[in-house]
């Protein structure tokens, strides 16, 4: 049923808060992590085709737009395994207070920019292992 | 929707009861949480794997312990993203015949993908 009533909130006027922006960014994660897992799926099956197909997957993951996309992919995941938690202890019914809400919020940033960081210094490791 | 002769009640009791609603949320949550340790499992060994070449792939798929966490991994987490769009799909698309074909759709591909997934680690291991 379609109703001519406004909406609320008013996106064009609502200011973003640390909260709306992570719930927002959460979702958004998700459907990026969901072309993600198209791609772990990409992956097993190349590896199933053979040395040919396997190693033509990597090379497009070592070019630029391949290392792009996994860079998103990466902080994708580890924003939405870090915000989950978030979520999983609000649906425990903890931290549900306005400090906490934010305190935790910034944690979630720091977190998935930290694991983000730490996985590409160890894949930056493993490459200079190899040359 | 065409104006029909019915009370509000009784239109919304035709868009059918809520009681599937709390099992679908609390999938969502048992899925997340089995996610969180193979998340962090799986993201370790791919990264070691992809810096590596086939041999390392099919030594390590060959393990029994990885197959099975692999194909854990496939598993819920083809699940837990089938709920969580649509979930999406259900908060932003209005039309009822596009939200329920896309819904399905949704459906529809995460399976295929899922076993797609599970046939391409069973025929590394056989």
């Amino acid at each position: 049923m379609t109703h001519d009533r406004p909406l609320s909130p008013n996106i064009q006027i609502y200011r973003p808060q640390l909260t709306s922006v992570l719930s927002v960014t959460h979702r958004l994660t998700g459907v990026a992590l969901s072309f993600g897992s198209l791609l772990i799926v990409a992956w097993l099956i190349a590896g199933a085709a053979g040395p040919t197909a396997y190693h033509e997957l990597l090379g497009f993951m070592r070019s630029w737009i391949g290392l792009f996309l996994l860079f998103v992919w990466t902080f994708s995941i580890f924003f939405h395994l870090c915000n989950g938690l978030r979520h999983l202890f609000w649906d425990a019914g903890l931290g549900f207070d306005l400090r906490t809400i934010y305190a935790s919020g910034w944690s979630v940033i720091a977190a998935s920019g930290i694991l983000t960081v730490s996985l590409w210094m160890v894949g930056l490791l493993l490459t200079a292992g190899k040359s | 929707m065409k104006p029909v002769k019915q009370t509000p009640l009784a239109s919304a009791r035709g868009l059918g009861s809520a009681r599937t609603g709390s099992r679908h949320w609390w999938l969502q949550r048992v899925s997340a949480l089995a996610l969180a340790p193979l998340t962090i499992w799986f993201v370790v060994s791919f990264t070691v794997l992809i810096h590596n070449n086939y041999q390392a792939y099919s030594q390590w798929i060959a393990s029994p312990l990885n197959a099975v966490l692999t194909i854990t991994l496939v598993i819920i987490l083809f699940f837990h993203m089938s709920l969580g769009l649509q979930v999406i799909i259900e908060d932003y698309l209005h039309t009822n015949r596009i939200k329920l074909l896309s819904v399905v759709a949704v459906q529809f591909a995460c399976f295929v993908f899922a076993i797609a997934g599970i046939v391409s680690i069973l025929q590394m291991i056989t």
